[in-house]
């Protein structure tokens, strides 16, 4: 039987504000994994600690709601330990590129099969508005008793400077975008990275959704808005590394893009590259039988408890008698 | 105990210690003979004055003594840092070219030892200007004094194997200082030779130059110094023994336990481990013959190392992480979430002298108090103490079998002094490891059910089952949470969820047997008792044999398991006691603390040290010896090793 929408729904109720962008990355979520036709016990969602970190209580799969900072390296242990599943880890910007920075970093350089989402809003949310690691140099949200005195970290840049193999932006609003994001995210074979610019209402009265739609900026001709997104596939971009040589050009390519903001906001797709090994090809080259049995599947005692481990041959290099 | 044999190498770090300890402890080995070796380095990479101390014995020896009957230098500082424990009738091997060293152009002596040291020879009344004049003093105490021409002996094996370059020579002065030890000793040469074709493995040009020097300092001491009078006699063994050091005895009893996961971030002393382990990742599976594998992550630091480790261990593979004192105070709010979780997480936690960076490669035992409460709230662990290097085996895979019984995290606690020493041991017996996994539920036993994760029990214990069975699902969150595994702050809830955990705790407490939890050496009846726990264990056993024969009787209880407490236990044991002591490697007496805690039993004698060294035999006999004799006071604090 499909698997309908209301098939990844749990009954818990919902406490985000009311008009929170987290609503949108969660029904897209949903729908990307019927799309993707994924049985709920197949997938495990993992979030941090924040407004998004209650993702994955909204989700009937496996949901695994970490610390602040940490989804990433419980979400590396699962995976590794069980390559069947599919990973898919939520992060907030304070969570993922402050207190988690570090693990940001070293998972893109270790490229798992993977995906990880991360909520920008630009604030903390769940601590009640102070500034994130990704709002820009002299903004004041509502919250903030002084404007920002640091500047913000440029989340694509450092994605790309980390070596997550898949890079994209896209829109809380936007859900069919959204969507296909994450599908691609998904089916990306690599350390997938998707920035979800999400409006918060309650906290950020900069980044609203009049903001990314350009209401501050109407075209004296049409009379309507200029909207700050816009689409890279659009534009006539391309992010994807087809020949290992096309691995520099399309990084630099992608980094001009990753550093427009402002007026004008890409979202899409910025690199994409499959022809890097993934750490689970790389494992699978120093314990063969890796790929078959992996941690999570591997008989470590008979039935009467006897240890299936062999550590005959160690003891043997450190004997030095009999 | 006239009957062992002290040696004891010293030299700069990177010239070869530990290299030519383990031939020298290996050479032992393969004849016959028991041998305990303690490792003592700096936090640095070249240069740094290291050494080791090798005892060598007809019979098992669990702890050094604070003695040498050989010392064995590679430089000048190493005669003067070690030359007060040379025993009287014992001897010094040295570089003829050190004698006219002058001892205050040695730069690297650090400036609390130059006080300490100027402070002994006012004692001594004695002025040595140089090294020669250091080495008369004690020709008057009997110690005998084996000048080597290491220089001409390396030059003369240059020309032998046409090697000008005198800093590649230079690398061998280990071994001929090595060749020179077994030469006074008369030692049966063969030995000596396999265990350096062991130490060197597959370099036959590394070999053959080493043996070359062996043999020109073997034959050199012994035409010179036929008759030193060192007694190192090879015995006859039909026992099967392995010689390891402790961090190779977690690292086996971890695999035999079934690990299959490790994460770490190196730091000094559990890095070892990991490596080791890394080194032996495939294995074969028993009674097949198929392989199978353990994953090493070397992780960006201990928050990754332990979360990844939990996260490993929700899908069903026995996960761990291995660390000190450092890495587990990073680890504290990982370790909290597995407690709220209920996951089965290890962490090998090698103490070593704290606080913060401390003493980075020395002893130490002062985080029992920090094991037992360390992140915020309140959760069950278990804390399972190895005594020796041998227990750290079985506790290792023990560990495993504690952590998924009671569905929490273990802290199997060990010290720098079992890391980094070596032993020799009767083969380990791996009937004794057994696999418990406890109640683990497969895709089966949920089929059709609606599986709660956080099942409320009697014994606490809600059946697991391992994230991504196929037809389940359930969640997890380091907040409270209901029976599913969703957030709440309803208060009934967290009434009965938090006791539901915390009573898996009593369940551990009724179900690990007594035989786990403590080891009981002694008279039931005797009059005094001593409490401990981790590494003095060896030298305990060591001063008790001694105050034996001196006529006196005492009994120990070594704590295996110091959480849960086996209150009932310690409660008969010193109840019957009218001298209780306690020995420890730290300044609190946290052991001490725990018992009065949970007993109200306070001790009536402290043992402490906590100056980096593990604590030897002798020491811990004549702290011991005052007590019995009445002349202690309530507090000696030890400061032996160099
Ligand atoms: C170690 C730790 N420090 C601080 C907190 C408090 N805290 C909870 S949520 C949060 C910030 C959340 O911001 P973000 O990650 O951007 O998530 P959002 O709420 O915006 O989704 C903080 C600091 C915590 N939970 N843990
Ligand atoms: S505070 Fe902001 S991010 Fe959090 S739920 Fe409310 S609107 Fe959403
Ligand atoms: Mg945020």
């Amino acid at each position: 039987m499909a698997l309908k929408l209301s098939d990844y729904r749990t009954q818990v109720f919902n406490d985000w504000c009311p008009g929170c962008g987290n609503f949108g990355i969660l029904t897209s979520l949903q729908m990307a994994l019927v799309d993707l036709a994924l049985q709920p016990s197949r997938v495990v969602i993992l979030s941090g600690i924040g407004c998004h970190g209650k993702t994955p209580h909204f989700v009937n799969a496996y949901g695994v709601h970490t610390l602040h900072g940490r989804a990433l390296p419980f979400a590396i242990g699962i995976k590794l330990a069980n390559p069947e599943l599919e990973v898919i880890v939520h992060g907030g910007d304070g969570d993922g590129l402050g207190i988690g920075a570090g693990h940001f970093v070293n998972t893109g350089r270790r490229n798992l099969d993977m995906t990880y989402i991360i909520h920008d809003n630009g604030v903390y949310g769940l601590t009640k508005g102070q500034a994130s690691p990704t709002l820009k140099l002299g903004v004041k949200t509502k919250a903030m008793p002084k404007p920002n005195i640091n500047e913000g970290v440029n989340p694509i840049a450092l994605g790309l400077a980390a070596g997550f193999t898949f890079i994209a932006r896209s829109y809380c609003y936007d859900v069919g975008h959204l969507k296909e994001t994450i599908k691609m995210a998904v089916k990306h074979k690599g350390m997938a990275l998707v920035i979800v610019q999400q409006w918060c209402p309650t906290y950020n009265d900069i980044n609203t959704k009049g903001w990314y739609n350009g209401e501050d900026r109407i075209d004296p001709v049409t009379g309507k808005p200029i909207p700050r997104l816009y689409k890279l596939e659009e534009s006539g971009y391309d992010g994807v590394v087809h020949k290992p040589e096309e691995v520099i050009p399309k990084t630099v390519a992608a980094l001009t893009r990753a550093f427009e903001w402002g007026d004008k906001i890409p979202i899409g797709v910025f690199y994409q590259n499959e022809l890097l090994s993934t750490y689970q090809e790389r494992i699978s080259q120093r314990i063969t039988t890796y790929p078959g049995t992996p941690p999570a599947k591997e008989i470590i005692a008979d039935n009467m408890g006897e240890p299936a481990t062999s550590i005959k041959k160690m003891l043997d290099e450190l004997k030095v008698t009999g | 105990m006239k009957n062992d044999f002290i040696w004891m190498a010293g030299g700069p770090q990177g010239s070869g210690v530990d290299s030519s300890a383990n031939i020298f402890a290996r050479a032992c080995c393969y004849g016959g003979l028991h041998v305990y070796g303690k490792r003592e380095y700096s936090s640095n990479i070249k240069g740094m004055h290291s050494y080791f101390h090798i005892r060598v014995s007809p019979s098992e020896v669990g702890a050094i003594v604070n003695r040498v009957d050989l010392l064995c230098t590679f430089d000048a500082e190493s005669v003067v840092r070690h030359i007060w424990e040379v025993s009287p009738g014992g001897g010094i091997i040295c570089d003829t070219g050190i004698i006219e060293t002058k001892i205050s152009s040695i730069l690297s002596l650090p400036f609390a030892f130059i006080e300490e040291w100027n402070k002994s020879l006012n004692e001594r009344g004695i002025h040595p200007e140089t090294v020669g004049d250091l080495l008369d003093e004690v020709k008057k105490n009997n110690v005998k004094i084996y000048p080597i021409p290491y220089l001409e002996m390396l030059k003369e094996i240059g020309k032998e194997i046409g090697e000008q370059q005198l800093s590649k020579l230079t690398r061998m002065i280990n071994v001929l200082s090595l060749g020179a030890s077994f030469g006074l000793a008369n030692y049966d040469k063969e030995y000596v030779e396999k265990a350096i074709n062991m130490i060197f493995g597959k370099k036959p040009k590394i070999i053959s130059m080493n043996l070359l020097a062996l043999n020109k300092a073997y034959d050199y001491t012994r035409k010179n110094f036929a008759d030193a009078g060192i007694n190192l006699k090879t015995l006859r063994t039909d026992e099967q023994r392995i010689f390891l050091q402790g961090t190779q005895a977690v690292a086996l009893g971890k695999l035999a336990g079934g690990c299959r996961v490790q994460t770490y971030y190196p730091i000094t002393p559990a890095a070892d481990e990991s490596e080791y382990i890394e080194e032996n990742q495939v294995f074969e599976i028993t009674g097949s013959n198929k392989t199978g594998g353990i994953l090493v992550v070397q992780t960006e630091d201990e928050i990754a190392a332990i979360t990844m480790a939990t996260g490993s261990a929700l899908t069903g593979a026995r996960s761990a992480t291995s660390t000190s004192g450092p890495g587990f105070s990073l680890m504290a709010e990982g370790l909290g979430w597995a407690g709220i979780n209920e996951v089965p997480v290890v962490i090998n936690y090698y103490q070593r002298g704290g606080p913060s960076t401390g003493l980075p490669t020395r002893h130490g035992q002062d985080d029992l108090r920090f094991a037992i409460h360390a992140s915020h709230g309140e959760f069950p662990r278990i804390i399972v103490c190895s005594g020796d290097i041998e227990e750290c085996f079985y506790d290792a895979a023990r560990a495993f079998n504690y952590a998924e019984r009671y569905q929490t995290p273990v802290i199997h606690l060990i010290d720098k002094a079992l890391a980094n020493s070596n032993k020799s041991y009767k083969i380990f017996d791996l009937t004794l490891v057994k696999i418990e996994r406890g109640e683990l539920l497969t895709e089966a036993d949920v089929a059709g059910k609606n599986y709660r994760r956080f099942e409320f029990t009697d014994s606490g214990i809600s059946p697991r089952l391992p994230i991504g069975t196929p037809g389940a699902v359930f969640w997890n969150t380091g907040d409270e949470h209901n029976e599913l595994g969703h957030v709440t702050e309803e208060s009934m809830m967290r009434t009965r969820m938090h006791e539901k955990r915390m009573r898996k705790l009593e369940t551990a407490d009724r179900e690990i047997q007594e035989k786990e939890r403590v080891n009981f050496f002694g008279d039931e009846d005797a009059p005094m008792t001593i409490v401990s726990w981790g590494s003095p264990k060896g030298a305990i056993l060591e001063a008790m044999e001694m105050l034996r024969k001196d006529g006196f009787r005492m009994n120990f209880v070594q704590v295996r398991i110091p959480h849960p407490l086996p209150k009932k236990y310690i409660e008969k044991i010193l109840g019957n006691s009218s001298k209780k002591i306690v020995v420890e490697g730290n300044y609190s007496a946290q052991l001490a603390g725990i018992i009065r805690e949970e007993t109200g039993i306070l001790m009536d004698y402290f043992i402490l040290k906590w100056n980096g060294r593990p604590m030897s035999a002798d020491e811990v006999y004549e702290a011991l010896l005052n007590i019995v004799q009445n002349r202690a006071q309530t507090r000696q604090v030890l400061t032996g090793g160099a």
